[in-house]
């Protein structure tokens, strides 16, 4: 018969040696690579204590971003509701009056800004679309959580701290990503 | 003259009582400390980290596995012989500790001016004691399983009292070539003589061989651990046990483990024999309860050795397949215990001329 490759090898199969019949040499050293695996390196990271640092490109948590002097950026333009393709993302505007000027960078803010996290497939494409670098994803994850209430996250949790105020928290929530992304 | 009869003989009861109590404590505990060497040394040799929650180091996860034990609903399958049910788990436990009482665990101490031997009960016949509770060990996986009314279980029950029976033979003949040796069946007697003449070991290297297998076997440890094969019989003997009486069986192998181990250190690796040290020009200098201490401490590293052994030989070899366990048993482990006994036996001759 022809063969169909030239792959196939011929298995030699010929009856154990007295050694091979014996098992003890071979069950010692099989005893000594489980021991040598005992002191191996261990590849586990203690998750809660000790944390894996995220790639730069990685897409968690939305954060609405605010200027340099703390205000927010977020015109409620509404282009990153339809950019999402997961229709996360809800929104309503509201006209900026004349004594909040310190809190809204245009004349328009938005009033409601809820993204449903449960719905959220994390693509980045709300931070593509937004003119105003007002949105962007964060180096974080949503947390675990009881209710699926709770996954709806409303402006007051996506916001980012005041960079006047707490300086550092607010650079700690805008990260790494932020400054790759700038698109305006 | 009665009254003063009983007195002593109430001083010698109260003394095994706390003995017994110590004893059983202290093989309970290093049981429960057991389960969590296997669960970590298991890890460790899979690259993996171990149960490290629980306490620092996870040191108290055996502690949350008896009270999840303990916590969970008890099930008597309705088709059980309740009272055959209830009686294997007992019988497993009560059989593992009771081999306890013929080990020395130490030479002796000095308490109130009084000498205690720590030894339960050092009958002549111990060794034979042993081979005898060892064989009663059987009904608990017997009982257990054929009470359980399950397919699964049956068959487990019948695996493991061929496989004990079987291994039992081999056992008692690699010992008799060692008994030959000693010329007593006491096993203070036994630790005694290794004491002045140096280790069993050293005489009967094949005879320790033959008996560390058995013993393998006797536990249903891996590779002998075919009445409990998970992934062929689903659990094995204690497919229908839960909550505590799962729990007395899991146990039971490990106490099994702690029991034999303290066997095999005393047969064969000289017992409470500190290596290197003469004990008794050590007692005139340190006195005899620190000496005692020291032998205790010597036993117990020997048996901490042979239970890392256990473990590390569980988590390195696959599970013999059912024809195999019975070929070696009969076929390669008799043979060589009887050739091992009559070579003994024409040596001893040899060396007496």
């Amino acid at each position: 018969m022809e063969l169909l490759t030239k792959r196939a090898k011929v298995l030699e199969q010929k009856p154990m040696s007295f050694m091979e019949k014996l098992y003890l040499p071979a069950i010692l050293k099989g005893m000594a690579i489980t021991l040598g695996h005992m002191f191996r390196k261990k590849a586990t990271i203690h998750y809660p204590e000790e944390k894996r640092p995220f790639s730069p490109v990685f897409r968690g948590l939305h954060v609405l971003n605010r200027d340099e002097e703390g205000r927010e950026n977020c015109t409620a333009c509404g282009l990153c509701a339809v950019a999402c393709p997961a229709e996360a993302i809800t929104m309503e505007a509201a006209e900026r009056q004349s004594n909040e000027e310190h809190l809204y960078r245009e004349e328009k803010y938005a009033a409601k800004y809820e993204i449903n996290m449960l719905r959220c497939i994390f693509c980045g494409l709300c931070e593509e679309a937004c003119p105003k670098d007002a949105i962007y994803l964060s180096e974080t994850f949503a947390p675990s959580n009881f209710t699926r209430k709770g996954f709806v996250y409303a402006k007051e949790e996506l916001l980012i701290p005041n960079p006047k105020t707490d300086k550092e928290k607010y650079e700690q929530a805008k990260g790494l990503r932020a400054a790759q992304t700038k698109n305006n | 003259m009665t009254m003063e009869l009983l007195a002593i003989d109430l001083m010698l009861g109260l003394e095994k009582l706390l003995l017994i109590g110590a004893i059983i404590s202290f093989s309970l505990l290093v049981a429960m400390y057991t389960t969590y060497a296997e669960r970590k040394i298991a890890a460790w040799m899979q690259d993996r980290r171990g149960p490290n929650r629980a306490g620092p180091f996870g040191l108290l996860q055996p502690a949350a596995d008896g009270l999840k034990l303990f916590f969970k609903e008890e099930i008597i399958p309705l088709s059980s012989n309740k009272i055959l049910f209830v009686l294997g788990p007992a019988l497993a436990m009560i059989t593992a500790m009771l081999t306890s009482a013929v080990i020395p665990w130490g030479g002796t101490i000095e308490v109130f001016g009084k000498q205690v031997s720590l030894q339960i009960a050092d009958v002549n016949i111990g060794i034979l004691y042993v081979f005898g509770v060892v064989s009663l060990g059987v009904y608990g996986i017997m009982i257990g399983g054929w009470s359980s009314n399950n397919k699964f279980s049956l068959i487990a029950a019948v695996r493991g009292a061929s496989q004990i029976i079987s291994y039992e033979l081999a056992m008692g003949l690699s010992l008799i070539a060692l008994l030959m040796m000693t010329g007593t069946l006491s096993l203070k007697t036994i630790v005694a003589q290794q004491m002045e003449g140096g280790w069993n070991i050293i005489y009967q290297p094949l005879g320790f061989l033959i008996f560390l297998i058995c013993v393998f076997a006797e536990c249903n440890r891996t590779p002998f651990d075919l009445p409990e094969a998970e992934n062929e019989l689903n659990f094995g003997y204690h497919q229908e046990y839960s909550s505590m009486k799962l729990g007395l069986y899991l146990f039971a192998e490990y106490v099994n483990m702690f029991i034999s181990s303290a066997v095999m250190a005393t047969l064969f690796f000289g017992g409470y024999d500190i290596p290197f040290v003469d004990e008794t020009q050590l007692v005139s200098t340190l006195g005899p309860n620190l000496v005692a201490l020291l032998g205790f401490v010597a036993l117990f590293s020997k048996i901490l050795f042979f239970l890392f052994l256990f473990i590390w030989v569980r988590w390195t070899i696959p599970r013999f397949r059912y024809d195999q366990l019975m070929d070696l048993g009969w076929k390669k482990l008799i043979p060589l215990a009887l050739a091992n006994m009559i070579i003994t036996a024409i040596v001893m001759l040899w060396l007496n001329k």
